[in-house]
């Protein structure tokens, strides 16, 4: 309650517009000025969830507006690659089209399929959105700007993502359909092996900045982390892409492969929300990225809400770029890139960053710049060692004689 | 104690996003790998051959638009060498060099299609599709100032072309032969060396010159095997003995093979249509064949190389107006043959790009 | 450009291989008898100088008193080719031997002529239907199909 109180300044007005200040001894959150709220005493926790929730409400919905103008960014953005227009009738520039998506969404039929356990079938949907709007509660999206700053928030963000693997099993195995169960099949494999690289590339600034809070890392971010972790931000982009089921990576929902992978019986609103957690995933990944690697909401002249903003739209942009250009791997190969590159470089990542933070303890600028200089060449020389052997590796031949474990129907 | 598995099976179509058309294999799986694919056939059958029993020899040439919906110029090209084999008519240069450029253009439309849809399997979110479908529809437009029409053509006639190209037709096909290879740098460039397209595409399905060969299997799927056969060279039909043009052939036989020959074979065609320009000469498009054609008893076999392979015509005739028995060999449905042989033990990644890297029409498949 | 092999040339070489097997051949064409079809075609593929390798179509036309199927072959290594036929008679029962242990290819086009003409063809390891579905009355390409059907 107090970090809630002291850095919020919404959740502050919320809470001293209602809750009555006469019996507190001293000065109150509130301070002097404001004496009298709108609720007897005693009733202050009643207040307190007024504004939580209204702060909630607000954070929810100016985040899903911000979906809604991603999707838009990104089929406009995708058009332009493509040498097609993109959405461009719906309202001046075709603005209007996410909200005629939300609505042709909300009509459509809502069919079970009669073979899935209809239980799971309806909670994964819900499973699927809620890490990625949990997420919000620790992402700072400028000065005093947060909703929680909790002193492990990169830890919650690591745990509350990987539900995500979960809701998408139950979506792929309660839906009934093979294509769905292979789509659950590969999320499994793919996400858990995924998590690996990404929560080590996160070790080597966790050691330079030696806290967990999202805040804490923003502020020890003299050189933007993205130059002196150029290694662990490849790994966390290729890793959190792989996560997020996104070109290269997106065998989970392969349409030329397995049709939508374990969303492939959904429809209706329940669909949508698959695809608001997506994009919604999309954006979230953004701006922990932005926090973790760009300075977060730092950065001069402009307001810095306004600049977190930015920054997680440069990535978004990066990653529709990246959708639009590359080919999709196979199983195997994406198999092989985590636990054969991502995960030895991460090491040799983590490796190198602990041996600098032990030489120098207390880096002057000067010796920063010195630990780009070194982290880079370590980066380009290990990415292109590496993918030297992997393409070496990736020219084995694709087949492989099927196993002879047919099982008679008993 | 070992785990207990069990193969399950597919049924990938027939309406699937990249079976490319009405298509359905019947595929058992151990994980991801293919134990056994079974194709099923037949969901676009129309029975074109019977159809054509009760036509006259002119309203078939609508038929032939609608077998190979993406090469309809060399699918009527096929179909009147035949029918003019078979009434012993020849058609006036004019009107075979107009046809040897409707389909070598044809060849280059039908190989974007196929590039951009493979493309597509392998899981690039469409871009490189709708480059392809760029240049295609230039394409389509000089076919719609040749005929008025842009798919189902029914341009060609017994005997030779139903019309002259009109006076803009030759400049733009000139801007065309003059960018399209700009375009098609483009493509290598955005592809050829991609590095994702090469590991999923290099050294997979693996095609062998003798299981080609046996399997009679044609056309750029027997050519990525190494083997240089093109009937344009080994049987040359209408003009092309007086064409300089190469056979691009492939190393391994494998997907990106298969690929890159189409791609090269595109350039060649450019190649063909640079020398049409150069050699036409005005005159006759169409000799004087009657509407209602009789052509004498007999029959008669003819085949052209199209974009997907051997495509062959064989028409028998009792004297009437209509064939007795017309037989299509439709490249696209003996292809594949082989198509069991190839994807076995393959990942079902690997098998969709296989099936779309041997490149099937499905209206062709099913007549 | 590819050589037709003249059916006179063609009745020798198939005479070499079956002495009785030609029937009837013309300046373009040989027919054969349906029983020996497998033997016939194996000597073309395999004897020297012919090497009939690659199997272009198998055709399958209707003449009312017989069937007749017609097998076009072409040596890719000599570039030439040869038409062979075979007769059938007997709309019920009409077979003929399957040439699929000699070109793979026949696989596939052999299925067709049996969905669509009613051609058996002994040997061959899959004969169902290819094109129509397996309930479907009768033979749509033979010519008394519409009576037949009615």
């Amino acid at each position: 309650m107090p970090s809630l109180l002291e850095g919020n300044a919404l959740f502050r007005g919320i809470y001293c517009w209602l809750a009555a200040n006469e019996g507190n001894s001293g000065p109150g959150p509130c301070g002097e000025a404001l004496r009298d709220g709108l609720l007897p005493v005693g009733w202050e926790w009643v207040a307190f969830f007024a504004a939580g929730l209204g702060i909630v409400m607000l954070l929810i919905n100016v985040f899903l507006l911000l979906v809604m103008l991603y999707t838009y960014m990104e089929r406009r953005l995708l058009g332009r690659f493509q040498a097609r227009l993109g959405p461009n009738r719906t309202g001046p520039f075709g603005l209007l089209q996410p909200v005629a998506d939300a609505i042709k969404l909300l009509t459509k039929e809502d069919l079970v399929p009669a073979g899935a356990d209809r239980l799971l079938f309806n909670l994964a949907p819900i499973a699927m959105i809620v890490p990625v709007l949990l997420v919000l509660a620790v992402l700072p999206f400028g000065e005093n700007s947060f909703l929680a700053n909790i002193n492990v928030g990169i830890l919650f963000v690591v745990a509350v993502t990987s539900v995500n693997t979960l809701a998408m099993f139950m979506a792929g195995w309660a839906s009934g359909n093979r294509y769905a169960m292979f789509g659950g099949m590969r999320a499994v494999a793919q996400l858990v092996s995924y998590e690996v690289p990404v929560v080590l590339s996160i070790v080597g600034i966790l050691l330079y900045t030696g806290s967990l809070s999202m805040v804490d890392i923003v502020e020890a971010q003299r050189i933007p982390f993205i130059l002196l972790q150029p290694l662990a931000f490849f790994i966390f982009i290729a890793g959190s892409s792989a996560e997020m089921n996104r070109s290269p990576f997106d065998l989970v929902e392969a349409e030329s492969e397995i049709v939508s992978g374990y969303h492939t019986e959904y429809s209706g609103m329940k669909f949508g929300l698959f695809q608001l957690a997506e994009f919604g995933a999309v954006l979230v990944t953004s701006g922990v990225m932005a926090t973790l690697f760009l300075k977060g909401w730092e950065g001069p002249v402009l307001p810095s809400h306004l600049w977190f903003l930015i920054k997680v739209f440069f990535f978004a942009f990066i990653m529709i770029w990246v959708r639009a250009t590359l080919p999709r791997l196979r199983i195997d190969q994406v198999m092989d890139f985590a636990w054969k590159f991502l995960f030895p470089l991460s090491l040799i990542n983590m490796f190198v960053t602990a041996v600098e933070v032990l030489v120098w303890e207390e880096p002057t600028l000067v010796q920063l710049w010195a630990m780009v200089g070194i982290n880079l060449l370590v980066a380009v020389v290990g990415i292109v060692a590496f993918s030297f052997v992997f393409k070496r590796r990736g020219l084995s031949p694709s087949r492989v004689t099927p196993p002879l474990v047919v099982v008679e129907g008993d | 104690m070992p785990l207990r598995t069990e193969p399950i099976t597919i049924n990938i179509g027939p309406q699937h996003p990249s079976t490319h058309g009405v298509f359905r294999l019947r595929a058992t799986f151990d994980g991801e790998v293919i134990l056994d694919v079974e194709p099923v056939f037949g969901y676009l059958h129309r029975g074109s051959e019977k159809l054509a029993e009760e036509r006259t020899y002119t309203q078939v040439i609508t038929l032939t638009d609608r077998l190979d919906y993406v090469s309809s110029m060399i699918n009527n090209q096929a179909y009147v060498l035949a029918c003019e084999k078979l009434a012993g008519v020849e058609a006036p240069e004019r009107g075979m060099y107009l046809r040897v450029i409707a389909a070598e253009l044809q060849r280059i439309a039908s190989h974007l299609v196929a590039t951009g849809f493979l493309i597509n399997d392998l899981g690039a979110f469409a871009t490189p599709l709708m480059y392809c479908f760029r240049e295609r529809e230039k394409i389509l437009d000089l076919f719609e100032m040749l005929c008025g029409a842009r798919i189902t053509v029914t341009y060609m006639r017994v005997g030779g072309v139903f019309q002259d190209a009109p006076e803009d037709f030759w400049p733009a096909l000139k801007t065309f032969v003059k960018e399209m290879p700009i375009y098609l740098d483009e493509y290598e460039q955005l592809l050829s060396e991609n590095e994702v397209l090469l590991i999923r595409t290099k050294g997979v399905a693996i095609l062998s010159t003798e299981t080609a060969i046996n399997g009679s299997v044609s056309g750029p799927v027997l050519r990525s095997t190494g083997y240089p056969w093109d009937l344009r060279k080994a049987d040359p039909y209408e003009l092309y003995d007086r064409f300089d043009f190469e056979i691009p052939v492939g190393e391994r036989g494998d997907n990106y093979d298969r690929y890159k020959v189409r791609i090269s074979e595109m350039r060649q065609s450019i190649r063909i249509l640079e020398q049409c320009m150069q050699q036409i000469e005005p005159g006759l498009v169409k000799t004087d064949v009657p509407l209602l054609l009789r052509p004498p008893v007999g029959e008669a076999y003819a085949h052209v190389e199209s974009p997907k392979g051997e495509l062959g015509f064989y028409v028998v005739s009792d004297g009437g107006v209509s064939p007795y028995r017309l037989k299509i060999r439709a490249p696209s449905f003996i292809n594949l043959t082989i198509l069991r042989e190839l994807v076995i033990g393959l990942k079902l990644a690997d098998m969709i790009v296989a099936f779309g890297s041997i490149d099937v029409n499905m209206g062709e498949v099913d007549r | 450009m590819t050589r037709l092999l003249t059916g006179e040339e063609l009745a020798g070489h198939v005479r070499n291989a079956v002495p009785e097997a030609v029937e009837v051949w013309n300046d373009r064409d040989v027919v054969i008898r349906p029983g020996d079809v497998v033997d016939v075609c194996s000597y073309l593929k395999e004897t020297p100088g012919l090497e009939f390798n690659y199997l272009n179509a198998i055709s399958a036309v209707d003449y009312v008193e017989y069937f007749e199927v017609v097998y076009h072959l072409t040596s890719m290594i000599h570039n030439h080719s040869a038409t062979l036929k075979t007769r059938v008679y007997g709309r019920e029962e009409a077979s003929v031997p399957s040439v699929v242990n000699i070109w793979h290819g026949a696989d596939l086009q052999e299925r067709e002529v049996w969905d669509l003409m009613g051609i058996q063809f002994t040997g061959h390891h899959n004969l169902k239907r290819v094109l129509l579905w397996d309930e479907f009355p009768g033979h749509p390409l033979r010519k008394d199909f519409l009576e037949e059907i009615r």
